[in-house]
């Protein structure tokens, strides 16, 4: 690992720190004043060997450039996804050490396909509501539009998000926030109440689930419960502004807030109303959880509080000691989260971060807390606690509680080892 | 009673706007400055003057819910008229499935459907045989989602002696079996008891 610097001489902040001396005048450093280490081949330095235009040496004395249609990132931000593997069923993650705030831009949203992006055009598809209904019908994308419209922002997260760091026998160190969590993404999202739409139909007695299904080549479905359809569900057809892009289910997916990822089926073309799930592929084989005492929780769609810290991480080098701002995000599917809590002492200690607003009810929420590095050898970590009073647990008190069979919902804390020399690795098998 | 409160962020709670020298009581210190930042919480109820039927789409007929409707419920309902054989499964398997899950199905490159030499440990990986609690399930997303590069393209008889197969290879039915409606559904799959639902309901009590 050979460290190099991110950003030379872009960032006032750090040419002030170079010039005056860091410690000297106290300056709070951040990610921006960090170092990172290079990992050849890996996306860590994929940007680096991406196309972008170079900065003029002074923009005062060049006329700049016209104006465009559709816009593009500055030449020094260019995060991307990372990607697991070309192939039909894959995923792709989101940078989530290269972000601010809490919006995930559209193009960075994670990805978890099971056959593929469909190609749909809005306008033949077509979303089929039937089962224990008074009138089955079919509602067409101008159909859907024409309902009351409804907003909220909130994260979607793969409940498999972070299962690579609750093995014990394969525990990474060189991982960053992006491979070990970027699972997990936060949109504003619009469309209509699932609600909306049941009124319409008329939901009979008696029903108790619904099956949503997707219009993809996997034919994705999942049964949800009636009662989170008529409470938060939503079938969302904006994201950030614009329609919803192809990756995210375009022309219409369903909303979950707060639950896992693969329940919210993209592409969706059917909503069955029944008295019972129907035990797909999705809810049996796949994202349920055996439990130490031999059973396996399924249905377990609740994305529990959790927390990262997102700076300083891998592939991250801390130049200097002193002053350092430590950032990260926490969220919950259980409401607001109420609480972070970091410690710089390897757990002994833990003190309040700063929640930085807005704190929305499942969404994605930063922190951050300012630390003053001594320069020793450390491991820091997050706790995240939501408005029912659940703390982010340690890794054993999950496997206390479940045992280890199961990388599903692996929401416990996350730690980074600092090195004396200011390198950042994953820490949590130091906690083992 | 600032942001944070009645934080349940229950349907049709509006909140009241934070005060904006504080920054609100929701633990969020000024470090973003005072801003005037106000909250409406999430509610999805539809303003009062909704009509009870807005009349936007159109009614589905009993033909156009048919050509939909192919899920199969774990009881066997939706289980579609047809046959298939083990035998004939088994030249369907090794046309169409075997290059991505192996000749007896343990050997991949994809996902491993059976449990070869597993017998009595739970979970074996996730196999069919070794934890899958449906064998309709097996139907339902054969049908759907395989072969993942030419999906939908199996015929019912097709479906049932393919799935039929499998079972065979994760020894729930003999190499004699025939797959339909009736034999598929009352199959018992040997992990089906073993499926509990969530028990987790946030709150200090780590699950």
């Amino acid at each position: 690992m050979k460290p190099t610097r991110k950003r030379p001489n872009l960032s006032r902040r750090a040419w002030l720190a170079t010039a005056s001396g860091t410690a000297a005048t106290g300056l709070v450093m951040t990610r921006w004043d960090a170092l990172k280490a290079t990992t050849p081949g890996s996306a860590v330095s994929s940007a680096a060997v991406r196309q972008v235009p170079a900065a003029s040496a002074d923009p005062t004395k060049i006329p700049g450039r016209f104006v465009s249609e559709v816009g593009r990132r500055a030449t020094g931000e260019q995060p991307v996804r990372l990607v697991r593997t070309l192939a039909l069923s894959s995923s792709s993650r989101t940078p989530l050490q290269d972000l601010q705030g809490t919006i995930t831009p559209s193009d960075l949203h994670f990805e978890r396909h099971h056959a593929g992006i469909p190609e749909i055009a809005a306008e033949e598809h077509e979303l089929l509501v039937h089962g224990m209904v008074e009138r089955p019908m079919v509602f067409r994308m101008a159909d859907l539009r024409r309902y009351p419209q409804m907003s909220r922002i909130c994260f979607v997260e793969c409940s498999g998000n972070g299962g690579g760091a609750y093995n014990r026998n394969r525990m990474p160190t060189t991982i960053t926030p992006q491979q070990l969590d970027g699972l997990l993404s936060t949109s504003e999202w619009a469309g209509v109440m699932l609600s909306t739409i049941l009124r319409e139909v008329g939901v009979r007695p008696g029903a108790s689930w619904i099956l949503a299904e997707g219009g993809d080549a996997a034919v994705m479905s999942r049964s949800v419960p009636l009662e989170k359809a008529m409470d938060d569900a939503m079938l969302a057809y904006g994201q950030n502004g614009e329609a919803i892009r192809p990756e995210q289910g375009y022309p219409v997916r369903l909303l979950l807030p707060g639950w896992e990822g693969n329940a919210q089926v993209k592409w969706l073309r059917r909503i069955e109303i029944s008295d019972r799930p129907t035990m797909t592929r999705d809810e049996t084989s796949r994202y349920t959880d055996p439990l130490k005492d031999g059973t396996a929780r399924q249905f377990s769609f609740v994305m529990d509080a959790k927390s990262l810290i997102t700076f300083p991480s891998y592939p991250y080098v801390l130049p200097d000691r002193g002053w350092w701002e430590i950032e990260g995000l926490a969220w919950t599917g259980r409401g607001r989260i109420t609480r972070v809590e970091v410690s710089t002492d390897g757990g002994r200690s833990w003190a309040d971060a700063v929640l930085q607003p807005p704190v929305l009810s499942k969404s994605t929420v930063r922190f951050r807390h300012l630390w003053n590095w001594d320069g020793r050898e450390t491991v820091i970590l997050s706790r995240a606690t939501d408005e029912t009073g659940y703390v982010q647990p340690t890794v054993h008190q999950l496997w206390d509680a479940r045992g280890e069979g199961t990388a599903y919902h692996q929401n416990h804390q996350r730690a980074w080892k600092i090195a004396s020399d200011g390198a950042v690795t994953f820490g949590l098998g130091d906690l083992l | 009673m600032g942001c944070a409160g009645g934080a349940g962020a229950l349907l049709g709670v509006v909140l009241a706007a934070c005060a904006p020298d504080t920054g609100g009581d929701t633990g969020v210190a000024g470090t973003a400055g005072p801003g005037s930042h106000s909250e409406v919480a999430f509610s999805g109820s539809l303003p009062d003057q909704a009509p009870e039927r807005f009349g936007f789409g159109a009614p589905a007929s009993a033909d156009r819910i048919a050509l939909w409707d192919i899920d199969i419920k774990p009881d066997g309902e939706g289980l579609p008229p047809g046959s298939g054989s083990v035998a004939e499964g088994q030249r369907i398997y090794e046309l169409s499935c075997l290059q991505c899950h192996g000749p007896t199905g343990t050997e991949g490159p994809n996902d491993r459907l059976t449990t070869a030499g597993e017998w009595g440990q739970w979970p074996a990986g996730r196999t069919v045989g070794g934890y899958w609690p449906y064998a309709t399930t097996l139907f339902d997303y054969t049908r759907k989602a395989m072969p993942q590069t030419t999906p939908g393209t199996l015929g019912d008889d097709e479906v049932y002696a393919v799935v039929g197969y499998v079972l065979h290879l994760s020894g729930l039915v003999p190499a004699g079996a025939v797959m339909d409606a009736e034999s598929l559904a009352a199959i018992e799959m040997p992990y089906r008891d073993r499926f509990v639902p969530d028990d987790r309901k946030g709150g200090p009590e780590i699950r």
